[in-house]
């Protein structure tokens, strides 16, 4: 038997565009892990073959009927694929799967946006309780109690 | 998200400088451009492929085009959306682009009028930097250390 304990299963989620670019970067650097993506957009797939990739809806925060169907897809994967650990870059897909993923006795990570360098994403402020790691890219918005800062995805 | 603002910007360059060599990504804006030939959406791929050939790039301040243009180290012009003209909800492409031109990693138009005249230096625009494949290594060693526990030391 292989004594060396593996992290189990990584969740990577985002939503599309900035969200995506940047958790691939956090990903490519933790490649060795077995990963299981869940994103937005169909075409992202080409960029993690022959990893699992889960498609989901896209819904922001004012449309309440497609958030309510985003969040129910990801607790089905959340069911399937029972993660031991979720990555998120946001927005929405990762609000929701920190959520699922404390419920469901996973670690969670939140890395906020490097957008967002004037302040916190506001799916940051609402998703930070229920991250065991809260990361920010900009060291003037670490603080206690809040968001730590150890690098960007630049 | 359609940025009609931008394109309208280009558009008007365009026909001005007689530029007829520009493709835009536009989304489904209400202003389709006059000057120049535009699709609603590429693919990632299709998207790569159109930034590798490019001489320059011009876009929102968005993350997800600053990275696709540094990764190549292709000149960037960004304008980036606002809050008071209903593009974004609040202003933090303002000080995304602040902080990119700031580095000289791009160049930042903050209206339209300054988008004109600078879209004329672009090409002539050479990044501070390049940037690689993955994000910083006290970010990657962070989150590993986190998922991976214990584990990755004795592997």
């Amino acid at each position: 038997m292989n004594m060396i304990r593996r992290p189990g299963k990584i969740l990577a989620v985002a939503s599309g565009g900035g969200h995506w670019v940047e958790l691939l970067r956090v990903m490519r650097g933790i490649e060795d892990a077995d990963v299981v993506y869940v994103t937005v957009q169909r075409d992202y797939r080409h960029e993690v073959e022959g990893r699992r990739f889960h498609l989901i809806n896209d819904a922001t925060r004012w449309n309440k009927v497609a958030a309510a169907l985003m969040a129910f897809r990801v607790l089905l994967i959340f069911l399937w694929e029972r993660p031991d650990v979720v990555i998120t870059t946001g927005a929405a897909p990762g609000y929701f799967a920190l959520r699922f993923g404390r419920w469901l006795g996973a670690r969670t990570v939140w890395i906020d946006s490097i957008a967002n360098a004037e302040e916190l994403s506001l799916s940051g402020q609402m998703a930070g309780r229920y991250a065991d790691l809260w990361l920010t890219q900009w060291s003037h918005l670490a603080r206690e109690g809040g968001p730590e800062y150890a690098g960007a995805v630049l | 998200m359609p940025f009609d603002r931008l394109i309208r910007a280009v558009d008007e360059w365009a026909r001005i400088s007689g530029r007829g060599d520009v493709f835009a990504q536009i989304g489904d804006g209400k202003y389709w451009p006059s000057w120049f030939q535009a699709v609603p959406f590429l693919t990632p791929r299709q998207f790569q492929e159109r930034i590798e050939s490019a001489s320059g790039v011009i876009g929102h301040a968005g993350t997800g085009t600053i990275i696709a243009a540094l990764r190549l180290r292709k000149p960037l012009l960004v304008l980036p959306r606002l809050a008071a003209r209903g593009e974004t909800r609040n202003d933090h492409q303002v000080a995304t682009a602040r902080y990119f031109a700031g580095r000289g990693y791009l160049l930042a138009a903050y209206c339209e009028e300054q988008l004109r005249s600078r879209i004329d230096k672009l090409e002539q625009f050479r990044p501070s930097a390049s940037l690689g494949e993955v994000g910083s290594p006290q970010l990657i060693q962070r989150i590993r250390s986190f998922a991976f526990g214990d584990a990755d030391k004795a592997a």
